[in-house]
């Protein structure tokens, strides 16, 4: 449900999205930031560096890698050796460290990323979509996408919560809408130190590696143990469910901002139509929302904010007495014709009571606006589908058949 | 010097195993404070099935190809968390780990001058996935990838000038080694490990299975490598040759060193192969005079 957020406006400052993470990461007490320049993630790790070279992070080492396969290999050292750790990536940087996010994942490691969503070449592209991460989903992390900037930011230290829980140790992506969200200006309240060390507390593993205790991390498993690894990877994303609720609960009664835990809602309680998205493309659907309310059609909007793990329960809870269920993926899963979003929500309807239809739209690919009226189309189509069933059930939107 | 060994015997390594051999002197020229990252490989599989291992230090395995950046990484924490201090970080690979597949994340942990000492096992081909050829393998061998043949003699390149490489990032120790010369290893690893910076030692480590020996020659097919100039012992500080094991005036011809092993065998039977083996002769007498051997 919609809470009531009490933002004192006294503290808002105006900052770049990707300051306002760099801010958060710093008062989150960092002890090693490994990370390589990639657009359009640049601003947080510029600022980063700046808050190094002002000797703003304590006990904190910077590690400037020679690439983003690098950047995250380097933390899988110092996540081990017990220090908290953060790297920035997206697009392509991600991409190449798909090795190492199912290594970092593998040896629970709970290092926490910023992923500036990014579409991935070819074509090369330097705009915004989510195939980047969306890529990345069986690689066992956690991952939340972020509305706007003040969420991206409070989401940093949410997932450092979350991701250090030591019945979970699964490493975190925070994603963020490249340059809608990273290079936008906004007013926002920086996490306050004094709050965050309450609410944070210092990074404490049970196991690392020391000299005085030797281990052995990253052995090879053979067919007698593999499985079990596997499942208790699952059996933490399970339990990462629930953490991911109480901790956003727990942010709210103590920073007294609340984005949702693992969705949000608006406006879906007598809602025929339920729009699904992930993402800064929400603000855009709430704008549309209020207006087509005034004129009395029943629209809501279901944010899915973790999409890993994947909050089932949540999503059938809040769409089964929806008449059409509309979902916007900014991916595609090529040869499915269809994105990931709308893929996954089918998956868990099957096997249930619940018969609402599913439409999917593959928008924004690449940094395509979506304007308003992309939204209202669709809102449109979704009327349609309650008079007459699906006809199409999954489509691009907006393309240029004169280009194709 | 450690004399307790900091690797457990019950290994699955062959009888002969190189890699047990430059681990354990390793670990005694470097003490039990120490933090070992090793990358995929024969070292890594031998010494860790789930769930026993042979390592009486904190041990990490991550990729065939990070082993430089985990060490970085390693390195950056104990930092961070204030432990550096007390605590050597050490990391031990293969050659294609080292020379090949690895060399990216080598080079930036170089460049970036963490506090390491890098530890290449050079057994001179991939032997962890059935003797494959890499950088490191050197003129003529026959490998499974390149194998001598009715047109080829086999590896059709010399070896790649690792510690050259690892001298040019600006290194204040490089050494290369040999397990022939357990006394004379352990030393340098000792060295390495307490000359702040990032420090290198190169290990020629003949593979019995690889290279095709009997498990009893391990040390003296390492041995002969030395004597006859094709591995030359050598210190490199700051880039500069400091000091060199002289092997004699009576140097051993190289045909000595080949014929103990079937990876050069047909050097001996196909028709050319006396030129080739001559040209083998070159790059031990090229060693010779450069090293003064």
């Amino acid at each position: 449900m919609p809470r009531e957020m009490t933002m004192d406006k006294s503290k808002m400052v105006v900052v770049e999205g990707s300051y306002a993470v760099a801010h958060s990461v710093k008062v989150c007490r960092p002890n090693v930031i490994s990370a390589y320049p990639i657009t359009p993630q640049t601003h947080i790790v510029e600022d980063l560096s700046q808050f190094m070279a002002d000797g703003e992070i304590p006990n904190c080492e910077y590690i400037n890698v020679e690439s983003e396969f690098s950047a995250l290999s380097a933390l899988v050292g110092s996540s081990a050796v017990g220090a908290r750790s953060y790297s920035a990536t997206t697009s392509q940087g991600l991409e190449l460290m798909h090795e190492v996010l199912f290594n970092v994942s593998g040896m629970r490691l709970p290092i926490v990323m910023t992923v500036a969503n990014r579409a991935v070449s070819a074509p090369i592209s330097i705009w915004n979509d989510q195939q980047d991460s969306i890529a990345q989903r069986d690689t066992g992390w956690i991952q939340l996408y972020a509305e706007n900037i003040q969420e991206a930011s409070d989401m940093t230290a949410q997932l450092f919560k979350i991701s250090e829980d030591k019945d979970i140790m699964m490493p975190s992506m925070a994603c963020m809408d490249g340059f809608i969200l990273s290079h936008v200006y906004e007013p926002v309240v920086l996490l306050e130190q004094d709050i965050t060390d309450e609410f944070l507390p210092p990074f404490n593993p049970e196991r690392t590696l020391d000299p005085s205790n030797p281990l052995t991390f990253g052995a090879f498993a053979d067919p007698n143990y593999y499985t079990e690894f596997r499942y208790l990877q699952e059996q933490a994303m399970q339990t990462a469910l629930k953490k991911i609720e109480t901790v956003a609960d727990e942010f709210s009664d103590m920073y007294g901002r609340y984005f949702g835990g693992l969705i949000d809602e608006y406006q879906t309680e007598d809602a025929d139509i339920i729009i699904m998205a992930m993402g800064s493309i929400v603000g855009t659907i709430k704008d549309v929302i209020d207006r087509l309310r005034e004129n009395n059609v029943k629209v809501g909007l279901l944010k899915v904010r973790a999409f890993r793990p994947f909050p089932a329960e949540a999503i059938k809870n809040v769409i089964k007495d929806a008449k059409v269920v509309v979902v916007l993926d900014k991916n595609i899963s090529l040869g499915m014709n269809a994105g990931a979003l709308f893929i996954e929500t089918k998956s868990v309807l099957y096997n249930t009571d619940i018969d609402v239809p599913v439409t999917g739209y593959m928008i924004g690919h690449g940094g395509r606006d979506i304007p308003t009226s992309t939204i209202d189309k669709i809102i449109d189509d979704a009327k349609e589908i309650m008079k007459s069933g699906i006809k199409t059930e999954s489509q691009f939107t907006d393309l240029k058949e004169e280009l194709v | 010097m450690n004399q307790i060994s900091l690797l457990a015997p019950g290994h699955s390594g062959c009888a002969g195993c190189c890699d047990a051999m430059a681990a354990k002197f390793t670990l005694m020229g470097a003490g039990d404070n120490c933090i070992v990252v090793s990358p995929t490989g024969c070292l890594e599989v031998m010494t860790t099935p789930y769930p026993e291992t042979s390592w009486d230090v904190p041990w990490i395995h991550s990729l065939f190809e990070n082993a430089g950046a985990v060490a970085s990484g390693i390195e950056a924490g104990l930092k961070a968390l204030g432990k550096k201090e007390k605590t050597k970080v050490i990391a031990m690979g293969g050659d294609g780990a080292t020379l090949d597949i690895g060399l990216q994340a080598i080079s930036g942990a170089f460049e970036r001058g963490h506090d390491f000492t890098y530890v290449c096992i050079d057994n001179e081909a991939y032997m962890n996935t059935g003797v494959q050829r890499s950088g490191a393998t050197p003129y003529n061998a026959s490998t499974t990838t390149s194998p001598a043949g009715k047109v080829s003699f086999g590896n059709p390149r010399p070896k790649k000038n690792m510690p050259a490489i690892i001298a040019a990032h600006g290194s204040p120790y490089v050494a290369t080694t040999s397990l022939a010369y357990p006394k004379d290893m352990i030393a340098k690893v000792k060295k390495a490990t307490e000359i702040e910076g990032p420090t290198y030692i190169h290990c020629h480590a003949p593979c019995t299975t690889g290279w095709g020996f009997d498990t009893s020659k391990t040390v003296e097919v390492a041995k002969m490598a030395v004597k006859t100039g094709l591995w030359p012992l050598y210190e490199m500080e700051n880039g500069v040759v400091t000091k060199v094991r002289k092997i004699g005036k009576v140097k051993a011809p190289v045909e000595d060193y080949l014929k103990m092993q079937r990876r050069f065998k047909h050097l001996f039977t196909m028709e050319g192969g006396e030129e080739e083996i001559a040209k083998i002769q070159d790059i031990a007498n090229m060693n010779i005079e450069e090293y003064g051997l």
